[in-house]
């Protein structure tokens, strides 16, 4: 159930954000959901996209750095308290989070938290447990 | 292979008379046929009598690259304008050009140096060079290429640029021998693998690199992505271009062809020479050269001359690899250092490739030095902690290694300016 995000090492230099969406548009490429972590010195797009081997690809043509990382897509109640509850179960099954951050789509009255974890299959198996769902692959791409 | 056994092979006191006899005609030549040289001399009242041995070299003025420049075009020529035949000149870059003007002889001198550094790599007849120096009034193309015509080689006049057609000429022609920059080659090894282009299926064999100086790990990673020996070679315009000094196969220093190319190491500050071991300035004389020779010029590279005997068989003396140039030496918060260290040092940290660049700024009353390192495959994480940690330690390393404090900043694959010629490594923005 773990699903595929691109990672992109941006520079600190203007305009280089919107050269990788344009990338993206020429290659109709669609973007589910996207964070930008930054430092000093440059920043880490990460995305989940509709065709993630064609979104490698167009990119490392374009020569950026691009990586493939595997995350989880967990869905979450859209209501006050749904990502706290997901957040009490990894640490009471001492479950490390690398970091989080959230998809735009809606399912349902759910939402989709992306995650990356240290130990992907005890977190599959915890969430499971609690009967918390998961999105795959499939349901990404249209 | 010794191109030339005679002189490259002679028995040292031999070649010290010999040595001896062309210094004193040097001198007796330029003090009569150069006033500049005529001026100097009269001012230190020395005669071309009074060289009686080489140690008396010592008593000689040096000329420096202001002198030279001081007297642009053709203020050091020792022969009638007619007899030259060829000239070149150094890039002008930072102020008048200086001049090398080369009579018939001089050519024939010139391309006896060649074939000697380029036989030194195993260069016969049977090869296939392509000269990728630029051809003009730099002295790295026509230098190669005299030296190749010397020994009948296959030489293709490629001239720098134009990456893709390199790799097109060097595929159909089977180019065994491969001459430019060594920051170009790296270039064409990178767009060599970008084009899915097999290195290790070529035909190259060596390539000889110069006209800037590069780090051992740098040879290594040559040798590694273009599955060839990499030689360096040594020169410089003011006396010949390249053919000063050579690599033998042992690559323990570089012989330098001293029948012609007298050196001596001197201590930059107080001019005095020193032994061998020690590290100093390079000086070199041209012995033998007829349309500009020059008298213990100042080379501004930083080397040391090689105490002991090559088990080539050569008896020329070596100098160690370039360590640095006095000009290009930083002073980073008072900490001297040589852009080829830090270099050496990138280079040993697992996944940094050799696309660097040092820009050194003011902050108050502070110099700060910034490494920007170009992001590739092999460093990239997704987890940012591991790019600091990678940034941390190559600034770690920096100062462990060489006690300086430096911002290490990792920039994005390819915005560092590739160059065709020598690299641009240092941007130093601090107001003099």
């Amino acid at each position: 159930m773990k699903i595929k995000q691109i990672s992109v090492f941006i520079g600190n230099k203007k305009g280089r954000l919107a050269m990788v969406t344009e990338v993206l548009e020429k290659a109709k490429i669609d973007i589910r959901a996207l964070s930008l972590a930054d430092t000093a010195d440059f920043g880490m797009l990460r995305m989940i996209v509709d065709n993630p081997d064609r979104c490698s690809a167009v990119l490392k043509e374009s020569d950026f750095a691009v990586q493939e990382t595997d995350v989880l897509a967990v869905e979450v109640a859209d209501a006050p308290g749904g990502l706290h509850r997901i957040l009490k179960i990894f640490d009471e099954n001492d479950i490390n989070i690398e970091y989080v951050y959230a998809m735009v789509e809606k399912r349902r009255n759910a939402a989709a938290v992306i995650f990356r974890v240290e130990d992907y299959q005890k977190a599959i198996d915890v969430l499971t447990k609690n009967g918390i769902a998961l999105v795959g692959n499939d349901s990404l791409k249209k | 292979m010794i191109w030339n056994k005679q002189y490259e092979s002679m028995n040292p006191s031999d070649l010290r008379k010999l040595q001896t006899s062309r210094l004193q005609n040097l001198v007796r030549k330029v003090y009569s046929k150069v006033p500049f040289y005529k001026r100097k001399l009269d001012e230190l009242g020395i005669k071309p009598d009074d060289i009686r041995d080489l140690s008396d070299i010592t008593k000689l003025p040096f000329t420096s690259k202001d002198d030279m420049r001081d007297v642009y075009p053709y203020g050091l020529l020792a022969v009638d304008q007619r007899e030259i035949v060829e000239v070149h000149t150094s890039s002008g870059t930072t102020g008048k050009p200086v001049v090398d003007a080369y009579t018939y002889n001089d050519i024939e001198l010139w391309s006896e140096v060649m074939a000697r550094t380029l036989s030194m790599g195993g260069v016969t007849n049977r090869d296939v060079i392509q000269n990728a120096y630029g051809y003009g009034l730099f002295t790295g193309g026509l230098g190669v290429h005299y030296g190749g015509r010397k020994i009948g080689a296959n030489i293709i006049p490629i001239s720098g640029g134009n990456t893709k057609r390199q790799l097109v000429i060097m595929v159909d022609f089977h180019t065994t021998i491969l001459t430019c920059t060594p920051s170009y080659s790296l270039y064409l090894a990178e767009a060599a693998r970008e084009d899915g282009i097999d290195v290790s299926q070529l035909s190259l064999k060596s390539g000889f690199f110069g006209a800037e100086p590069w780090s051992e790990n740098m040879r290594k990673e040559i040798e590694e992505k273009l599955h060839l020996k990499a030689y360096d070679i040594y020169g410089l315009t003011e006396i010949i271009g390249p053919g000063v000094a050579a690599e033998c196969e042992h690559q323990n220093g570089l012989h330098i062809f001293e029948d012609h190319f007298f050196p001596e190491v001197i201590d930059p500050v107080t001019g005095t020479q020193l032994p061998p071991g020690e590290k100093g300035e390079l000086i070199i004389t041209t012995l033998t050269k007829e349309g500009t020779p020059i008298i213990r010029y100042r080379t501004r590279d930083i080397t040391y001359l090689e105490p002991g005997a090559c088990s080539c068989g050569r008896s020329l003396r070596r100098m160690h690899r370039l360590l640095g140039r006095t000009d290009d030496m930083l002073i980073i918060r008072g900490v001297n250092v040589f852009p080829s260290q830090i270099e050496q040092v990138l280079f040993e940290i697992e996944g940094v490739e050799p696309h660097y660049q040092l820009v050194i700024e003011r902050q108050g009353q502070l110099d700060a030095l910034e490494i920007q390192v170009e992001m590739n495959e092999r460093l990239f994480s997704d987890e940012i902690k591991n790019l600091e940690k990678i940034e941390q330690k190559i600034a770690h390393k920096l100062y462990s290694t060489l006690s300086i404090h430096a911002r290490v900043r990792l920039v994005e694959q390819k915005s560092i300016p590739r160059s065709e010629g020598k690299a641009v490594r240092v941007i130093d923005k601090r107001q003099i």
